[in-house]
């Protein structure tokens, strides 16, 4: 039968960086507005909340998705990957965040989180991208501030270097 | 957002007594990515909101050479992007599916939801024209099943009746030695809405050109056949002089308006341009 679930909070799982978490949340929210409030993980950025910046990319199941256009209600059961979660041990950070800091690829830092993620799963559909393959991306992925060469010179460099160090990209 | 009701039916009979109950008060939403925008935006203030992500087969795609390409009301937009089949028979469709928003846009949107939509620019409706497809509802009398060509009345406006839902997309097998193409001008490359928007659709019959389909969008209040252009292909050899008066006959049955996109004339013009250059696309990949 079909459960009404009304516009009272309901009990979902989320698997959160790979941490299974029991939140209690109304069917109106965005997956967004649950990571940064419940969850308590801010690096996830509020834009423009309607799809068009890219500053709120998480990855759901492994797919990137702008987590403003996600109820937070549908990701019951499913595995969220956020900022927070990419690098591979707490004193270590992922590859593209090193590039990132390295090269000069984050200047306000407002967008960074949202491109790292969204270049973290284009590297892992495609381990060595064009620079025309990483610009077509990166659409939904805005920078006010770096005119978008080095974030792409970045994620270049990454991709050179996880190939040479032949480590797996999870 | 402001507060709604949520459900998530897990099979279509449910799903058709929900909308019974809540009528007009109730929204479907499928991938959510219009939906969610417009109910953030106050555009609409739905008291109930019909998730159709549980229903059982819903997601499934099938394409192939001999059936034809079936896209259930479920199947994202990125993943007609990526199909290998589909960029092999339908190369339109993959086409103007890659020119929609971006990856994360397309990972959650559906191309059903585009088609109810029914954003005169829509980059998806030329092209499922253009291949004669159809659309599968069902409601509370039962099945139904119409050309697409007739489904769009207006902007936002469709034959879908109250209380009915679509279940799939429905493109015939394409004939041997078929072409087609679909370009998209816009202002930049991503993240944008067509300008105008030319779908064609025709196979190679010797030297001459036969079932020619030519779909504009952008240009009228719903996707259009250029007709008069169809016919001046239908039979004859597509050399430069003949695309040359299709796109110029396309141009002529283009109906635009200018808004902040573009003006009336320029769109016309861009009829004109993208008609002549899909057209030689389409003839080209049918060799």
């Amino acid at each position: 039968m079909t459960a009404p679930i009304t516009t009272v909070a309901m009990p979902v799982t989320i698997t959160i960086n790979g941490e299974a978490r029991d939140l209690a949340v109304a069917p109106f929210r965005t997956l967004l507005d649950v990571l940064r409030n419940e969850a308590g993980l801010t690096g996830t950025k509020k834009g423009c909340d309607v799809g068009d910046c890219g500053a709120c990319t998480v990855l759901l199941d492994g797919e990137p998705v702008n987590a403003c256009l996600v109820l937070a209600v549908e990701v019951d059961g499913r595995a969220v990957t956020t900022i927070e979660g990419i690098a591979p041990e707490p004193d270590r950070l992922h590859p593209l965040q090193e590039s990132f800091m390295a090269l000069g690829a984050s200047q306000c830092g407002f967008c960074t989180p949202g491109i790292i993620v969204m270049a973290k799963a284009l590297l892992d559909r495609n381990p060595d991208p064009t620079e025309d393959e990483i610009r077509f991306g990166l659409a939904g992925n805005i920078c006010r501030c770096t005119g978008y060469t080095k974030i792409v010179e970045a994620i270049r460099a990454t991709a050179r270097q996880m190939a040479a160090a032949g480590q797996p990209r999870e | 957002m402001h507060p709604f009701a949520y459900f998530e039916p897990t099979t279509l009979d449910e799903t058709v007594a929900l909308l019974a109950r809540h009528g007009r008060t109730a929204d479907l939403m499928a991938g959510g990515t219009d939906l969610l925008v417009e109910i953030k935006e106050q555009i609409r203030r739905p008291a109930a909101v019909i998730n159709l992500k549980k229903i059982p087969g819903l997601a499934d795609l099938t394409c192939d050479a001999a059936t034809g390409l079936r896209i259930g009301a479920l199947v994202t937009v990125r993943t007609i992007e990526t199909s290998a089949e589909v960029q092999k028979l339908y190369p339109a469709l993959a086409q103007a599916a890659r020119d929609i928003g971006s990856i994360q846009i397309r990972t959650r949107a559906t191309i059903a939801g585009n088609v109810c939509r029914a954003s005169p620019s829509a980059d998806t409706l030329p092209p499922l024209i253009a291949y004669g497809g159809r659309i599968e509802m069902v409601g509370p009398s039962g099945p139904r099943s119409i050309a697409l060509e007739s489904f769009f009345t207006g902007p936002g406006k469709t034959a879908l009746a109250d209380g009915e839902i679509v279940t799939a997309l429905v493109l015939p097998p394409q004939p041997e030695q078929a072409g087609s193409d679909y370009i998209k001008h816009g202002r930049r490359k991503a993240m944008e809405l067509a300008t105008v928007g030319v779908a064609v659709a025709l196979r190679r019959d010797g030297g001459v050109c036969r079932d020619v389909r030519i779909v504009l969008g952008a240009v009228a209040p719903t996707p259009i056949r250029a007709r008069a252009a169809e016919v001046l292909l239908e039979g004859s050899t597509p050399d430069e002089t003949t695309i040359a008066a299709a796109g110029c006959a396309a141009r002529g049955e283009s109906r635009p308006i200018s808004n902040v996109r573009a003006s009336a004339d320029y769109r016309r013009a861009m009829v004109d341009v993208l008609t002549r250059r899909a057209v030689a696309a389409a003839w080209e990949r049918t060799r």
